[in-house]
């Protein structure tokens, strides 16, 4: 591999790479929600019940 | 009253403000001079005329971010913002007599510093008092808009900085333009088309930074 | 519906971005001839001129859904005003990223201050990175929707300006030492690959911001049901 070639690669590897890391953010991001609305619906569970009481 | 007569009303408070209290313009000219003097040590020998006169424009830039840290003080302090903004006078008189607060008090200062600049340092020409003067107008247009925001949030004046430095680069740029080319019309001219366009811009926005 | 008609405009932006991507890495590697100056690496041009353009799209985008906020007062704006923004940095990360590495191959150094658009992005960089400070640190509200959207304006003011700016500093403070070389006429089989390119990155930008304004949007409602519930 020349070095042009390696940069040229680089900076194409680069975008994939924050593309990627991205994702693994927003994954993160995700978990984040899910733990967020499990709690919410616990929550209003226990609402409905005690108002059910 | 005329939307000019709420100005010049508004204005009128401020630098009477300012008047009795002193808290802003000493400040900013002992900053300018200190800075000036800061400059005198950090130039290494040798570094030649052109680099005082780039220096020159820091030492601008950062007096007047010095000023308009405390431009909105006495309002948020004494939550007059909100009443201002309540009055029937039109917000962007609020910004216009606040820039034009702001820009009186640089000058006052820069009547120090230029002075001084041109007795430890370089002389200043009439291009350089020119370029001043145009840039004094867009700093002021458009840190009073900035500084406005900037009082708005809960970190204040650690915001400021951080949203004037990129905005005035272009001021900088035109500033050291009209101090040390050979043809100081270019950066002149391009300082007012600046000014011009960022005035209309923070004239015609401030009311959306000071309502809901 | 509407939730469902975004969830398949992510679905089409998402493929379409797929494909041309893949078509224009197959195109800028198989099918362009080395260019006679810059040789092989004129090839990072097909990766950073249209991540730089998208950034542009992203900032124009950002002040437009800003002047919508502004002139309508529809919050709605607001987070797709944000979300714009939050897309350009990205990709303009990427461009001062991928510059830097032209500017390696081109001349040597990881910086050129005679380089344009670098400078302009890490001005723009600085902008922008600056809006998401305002936003942090003012609380959630109408004033706050109004304050990013003028910041966001002034964001598309500014690129001229500062544009502009550079031309003029570059004579005087900066003597241009380097000079790009790109060919003034774009061969054909280049400008193919060059828009492929740029359609295939605009479509990314796009899959991510419409994935990024759902999750922010979610992340709001979730804030309001939290409220409601408390």
């Amino acid at each position: 591999m020349t070095s042009a070639e390696k940069y040229v690669t680089a900076a194409y590897l680069v975008v994939l790479g924050v593309v990627l890391l991205y994702v693994v953010l927003y994954a993160f991001k995700l978990a984040r929600l899910e733990r967020e609305v499990t709690e919410l619906a616990e929550l209003a569970r226990q609402r409905g019940q005690r108002r059910a009481a | 009253m005329t939307y000019l007569g709420d100005v010049a009303a508004l204005a009128r408070k401020d630098l009477l403000l300012e008047l009795r209290s002193r808290d802003t313009v000493p400040a900013m000219v002992l900053f300018v001079v200190a800075a000036l003097v800061v400059f005198n040590f950090s130039l290494p020998a040798g570094s030649g005329t052109l680099a005082a006169y780039g220096l020159l424009w820091v030492a601008i830039v950062f007096t007047a971010l010095l000023g308009l840290m405390r431009a909105f003080l006495a309002e948020r302090e004494q939550r007059i913002l909100d009443g201002l903004v309540l009055t029937p006078a039109d917000r962007s008189a609020i910004w216009a007599a606040k820039g034009l607060a702001v820009l009186a008090f640089l000058l006052l200062a820069e009547l120090v510093a230029l002075p001084a600049f041109a007795l430890f340092f370089e002389p200043v020409g009439a291009e350089l008092v020119a370029g001043v003067l145009l840039a004094d107008l867009g700093l002021a247009a458009v840190g009073t808009l900035l500084a406005a925001m900037a009082a708005a949030s809960r970190a204040r004046e650690l915001l400021l900085p951080l949203l004037f430095l990129p905005l005035v680069i272009p001021v900088v740029v035109g500033g050291v333009g009209a101090s040390v080319a050979a043809d100081p019309a270019r950066y002149l001219g391009f300082l007012g088309l600046y000014d011009l366009v960022f005035a209309i811009l923070s004239w015609a926005s401030f009311e959306y930074v000071v309502t809901e | 519906m509407s939730t469902s008609l975004r969830n398949n405009g992510a679905v089409v932006l998402a493929a379409g971005a797929a494909a041309l991507l893949l078509a224009g890495l197959a195109l800028a590697f198989y099918w362009v001839p080395n260019a006679p100056v810059e040789g092989f690496r004129q090839r990072i041009f097909y990766v950073h001129v249209p991540v730089a353009l998208t950034a542009y799209a992203c900032f124009g985008w950002a002040a437009w859904k800003g002047l919508r906020l502004l002139s309508t007062r529809d919050r709605r704006y607001d987070l797709e005003s944000y979300t714009a923004v939050h897309m350009g940095v990205i990709f303009g990360a990427l461009t001062l990223v991928t510059g830097s590495i032209w500017a390696r191959t081109s001349w040597g150094v990881w910086w050129s201050w005679s380089e344009r658009q670098l400078v302009l992005f890490l001005i723009l960089f600085l902008f922008y990175s600056a809006y998401f400070m305002l936003r942090y640190s003012t609380d959630p509200g109408p004033r706050r929707a109004n304050m990013s959207a003028v910041y966001a304006l002034f964001g598309v003011v500014l690129i001229p300006v500062s544009f502009l700016a550079i031309r003029l500093a570059e004579g005087l403070i900066h003597p241009v030492v380097f000079d790009r070389n790109v060919d003034e006429n774009l061969a054909a089989s280049q400008l193919v690959t060059f828009g492929v390119c740029l359609a295939g990155t605009l479509a990314l930008a796009g899959a991510l911001y419409v994935n990024e304004l759902t999750g922010k949007r979610l992340d709001e409602r979730l804030r309001e049901l939290r409220e409601a519930l408390a």
